[in-house]
C-alpha cells in the first residue's frame, strides 16, 4: 500500500471523524439523556469498568424523554412549522425578485456581463450580518422607508415592519438574493438564443415564447437556487434574532435560546436532532438533482 | 444566451435588482458620517464615530482576535480542503469513501446552530478549554469543505497527462505536484483561502458556540451591540468592513480579467506563430 496515498486520506479523514462526525453522535446521545444538575454530566454516564452491565444499563438509561416533551410543548411544532413556512414563503419571493435579474444578465450585453457578476457576488464577500443590520435602520418605525414613504405620501402612519415576520422575509429575500441569481443566470446563459427567436418565427408572442421555451430551459437553475435559499433559510438564527420580533418563530433561533437562555442542553440537542431531520428531505432532493443535471451535463 | 433584444424590461429589472441590492448599504455607509447619534435624522457631516470606534479597545481586541482566527483557520482549510479534494477526485476506491464525500459535503447545507452546538459539546467532552483554539478548530472543519469544493473544481478539469509527463521526466511525485499541479491549480487554492478567510471572519453563529469569555471575535461583538437597535459606531465599523471587501474584489476581478486577456493574447500569438 502506497503510504503517501494513506497519509493523504487518512488526514482530512481524521479530521472530519473527530470534529464532524463525533460531535454529532455526541449530539444525539445528549439528547437521548437527562439533566442531571443543568450542567453536564449527563445521566447516564458510561461506566466501562462495569463491564458489560455497565454498557447495557447506559442504553437502557437513554430514553427519548426530550423529545417526548417536544411534542407535549407546542411551542417547538408551531416554531418548525413556522420556519418552513418562512423559508418557503421568502424562497418563493426571491425567485419572483430573483428571475428577471438574471434574465436581465443573461440578455445583457457581452462585455457587461463579467461586471454584472462582480456585482452579484460583491455582496457575498460582505459580511453577512453587516447586511441585515443594515435593514435594521431602514425598516425601523422612524427608518428611511417609513421617512420616504411619508414623504412621497403613500401612508400618513409609520408603517410597522421591524419585528415583524415582513422584516424576516426582506431579510431571508435580500441576503440569500445571490444564490437564487447564479445558478438561474448559469442556466440562461447556456441556453441557445436562437431557440427564443424560433419560437417567435413560428408565431408564438414573446411571452409566451418565454413559458414555453425559456422558462422549461431554466428549470435547472430554478430548482438550484430554491434549494439554496430554502435550506440555509431554514435553519436561521441571525435574521429573526436581528429583524423578527417576539412572535417570530424560527426553530434556530428557538435552539439558540433553549442553548444560551435556558442552558437546557438536552432540549437544544432534540431540537437539533429534529432540524436535522426535517432538513434531510430537501438535502437529499437537492443532491438528486444535482446529480441528474451532472449526468445530463455530461 | 445570445439573440433576442436587451430590452427596457431587462434594463428596468437590472437596475431595480442592483439598487435593491447596494441601497441598504449605501444607507449604511452614508449614515456613518452622521453627527447626530440617533441614526435616523441628519444632522451634518462627521467622523467622529470613526474617532469613537478606534478608541473603542473592545473593538479593536475583538477585531484582532477575528483576524487571528480567520489567519489560522483558513490557511488550515485551504491544506486539509486541498488534500480533502484530491482525495475524492484522484484517490480512486478505498474503505469508506461515501463516508468520506458525505462528510466534505455534509458541512455546506448544515445549519450552522447544530454545527456550534455539536462541537461546543465536543469541546466539552474532550475537557477543551473554549477559547481562540477551539473557534480555529471549528472554523476550520466547516471552511475545509468550502476550500475542497472549490479545488475539486478545478482539479476535475485538469488534464493529467500533464502530471503524468512529468513522472515519465523523472520527477518524483512531489516535485511533480509542486512544479506542475499546483501552479495550476493556485488560483482555485488561492480562491479557497479567501472563501475560508471570509466565512470564518463573517461567522456569528459557530463561533458564538466555540468562543470562550477571553475569545470575542467582532461578529459576536456586533451581534450584542446591535441587538438593541442601531448604533453609528457599528455603522462606521461596517463601514470600514464594505470598504475593505469592495476593494479586495474589485481588485482580484480586475487581476482576473487581466490574466485572461493574456492569457488570449499569447494563445493568438502562438496561433500566428505556427
Amino acid at each position: 500500500m502506497d503510504l503517501r496515498r494513506t497519509f493523504l486520506i487518512f488526514v482530512p479523514f481524521a479530521w472530519l471523524l473527530l470534529l464532524f462526525l463525533i460531535p454529532f453522535g455526541i449530539v444525539l446521545k445528549i439528547s437521548l439523556s437527562d439533566i442531571a444538575l443543568s450542567i453536564p454530566p449527563y445521566t447516564p454516564q458510561l461506566d466501562l469498568s462495569a463491564g458489560w452491565s455497565g454498557i447495557v444499563e447506559y442504553f437502557q438509561a437513554l430514553d427519548l424523554e426530550n423529545y417526548v416533551f417536544l411534542t407535549q410543548d407546542n411551542l417547538y411544532f408551531l416554531a418548525y412549522m413556522s420556519s418552513v413556512q418562512i423559508a418557503f414563503i421568502s424562497m418563493v419571493i426571491t425567485l419572483i425578485v430573483g428571475y428577471p435579474i438574471a434574465y436581465g444578465m443573461a440578455k445583457a450585453p457581452d462585455h457587461w456581463r463579467p461586471t454584472l457578476m462582480m456585482l452579484v457576488i460583491l455582496p457575498f464577500w460582505t459580511s453577512f450580518l453587516i447586511r441585515v443590520y443594515a435593514w435594521m435602520g431602514i425598516l425601523s418605525q422612524e427608518g428611511f422607508l417609513n421617512q420616504f414613504l411619508l414623504w412621497i405620501g403613500i401612508i400618513d402612519t409609520p408603517l410597522t415592519i421591524l419585528n415583524t415576520n415582513w422584516a424576516v422575509y426582506i431579510g431571508i429575500v435580500y441576503t440569500y438574493l445571490p444564490f437564487m441569481i447564479l445558478p438561474i443566470y448559469a442556466a440562461l446563459e447556456k441556453m441557445d438564443g436562437s431557440l427564443m427567436e424560433a419560437a417567435e418565427d413560428l408565431g408564438c408572442s414573446q411571452t409566451s415564447a418565454f413559458w414555453l421555451v425559456t422558462f422549461p430551459l431554466s428549470r435547472p437553475g430554478v430548482i438550484a437556487g430554491c434549494f439554496l435559499v430554502f435550506i440555509p433559510a431554514l435553519g436561521e438564527v441571525v435574521i429573526p434574532s436581528l429583524l423578527g420580533g417576539s412572535q417570530t418563530l424560527m426553530i434556530g433561533k428557538v435552539l439558540w435560546e433553549e442553548f444560551f437562555s435556558n442552558r437546557d442542553w438536552p432540549v437544544a440537542s432534540a431540537v437539533a436532532v429534529i432540524l436535522l431531520l426535517i432538513l434531510v428531505i430537501p438535502i437529499v432532493l437537492f443532491q438528486r438533482n444535482e446529480q441528474k443535471q451532472r449526468e445530463a451535463g455530461r | 444566451m445570445n439573440g433576442g433584444r436587451f430590452s427596457w424590461f431587462n434594463a428596468t429589472s437590472l437596475t431595480l435588482g442592483f439598487a435593491f441590492l447596494y441601497l441598504p448599504m449605501l444607507i449604511l455607509v452614508i449614515y456613518s458620517f452622521n453627527e447626530s447619534r440617533l441614526v435616523t435624522v441628519w444632522a451634518g457631516f462627521s467622523t467622529k464615530w470613526y474617532g469613537e470606534l478606534l478608541q473603542n479597545d473592545a473593538f479593536l481586541d475583538a477585531a484582532w482576535v477575528t483576524l487571528k482566527v480567520g489567519f489560522w483557520s483558513s490557511t488550515l482549510a485551504t491544506v486539509l480542503g486541498t488534500m480533502a479534494a484530491y482525495v475524492v477526485v484522484r484517490s480512486g476506491r478505498f474503505t469508506g469513501r461515501s463516508l468520506f464525500s458525505g462528510m466534505v459535503y455534509a458541512p455546506l447545507v448544515m445549519p450552522e446552530v447544530i454545527t456550534g452546538l455539536a462541537l461546543l459539546l465536543f469541546f466539552i467532552a474532550i475537557g477543551l478549554d473554549r477559547g481562540v483554539l477551539t473557534i480555529v478548530l471549528a472554523h476550520t472543519t466547516f471552511a475545509m469543505c468550502y476550500v475542497s469544493v472549490v479545488v475539486s473544481s478545478r482539479l476535475v478539469t485538469f488534464d493529467r497527462s500533464l502530471e503524468e509527463a512529468a513522472l515519465d521526466l523523472g520527477s518524483t511525485p512531489f516535485d511533480a505536484f509542486r512544479s506542475v499541479t499546483l501552479p495550476i491549480i493556485a488560483p482555485a487554492v488561492i480562491s479557497g483561502w479567501l472563501l475560508a478567510f471570509t466565512l470564518s471572519l463573517d461567522d456569528l453563529v459557530i463561533a458564538s458556540f466555540t468562543s470562550g469569555p477571553s475569545s470575542t471575535t467582532l461578529p459576536i461583538k456586533i451581534f450584542s451591540s446591535v441587538r438593541l437597535g442601531v448604533s453609528p459606531e457599528i455603522n462606521a465599523l461596517s463601514t470600514i468592513m464594505i470598504g475593505i471587501v469592495t476593494v479586495g474584489v474589485i481588485t482580484a476581478s480586475i487581476v482576473s480579467r487581466r490574466r485572461l486577456v493574456r492569457q488570449r493574447d499569447d494563445e493568438q500569438r502562438a496561433l500566428h506563430q505556427e
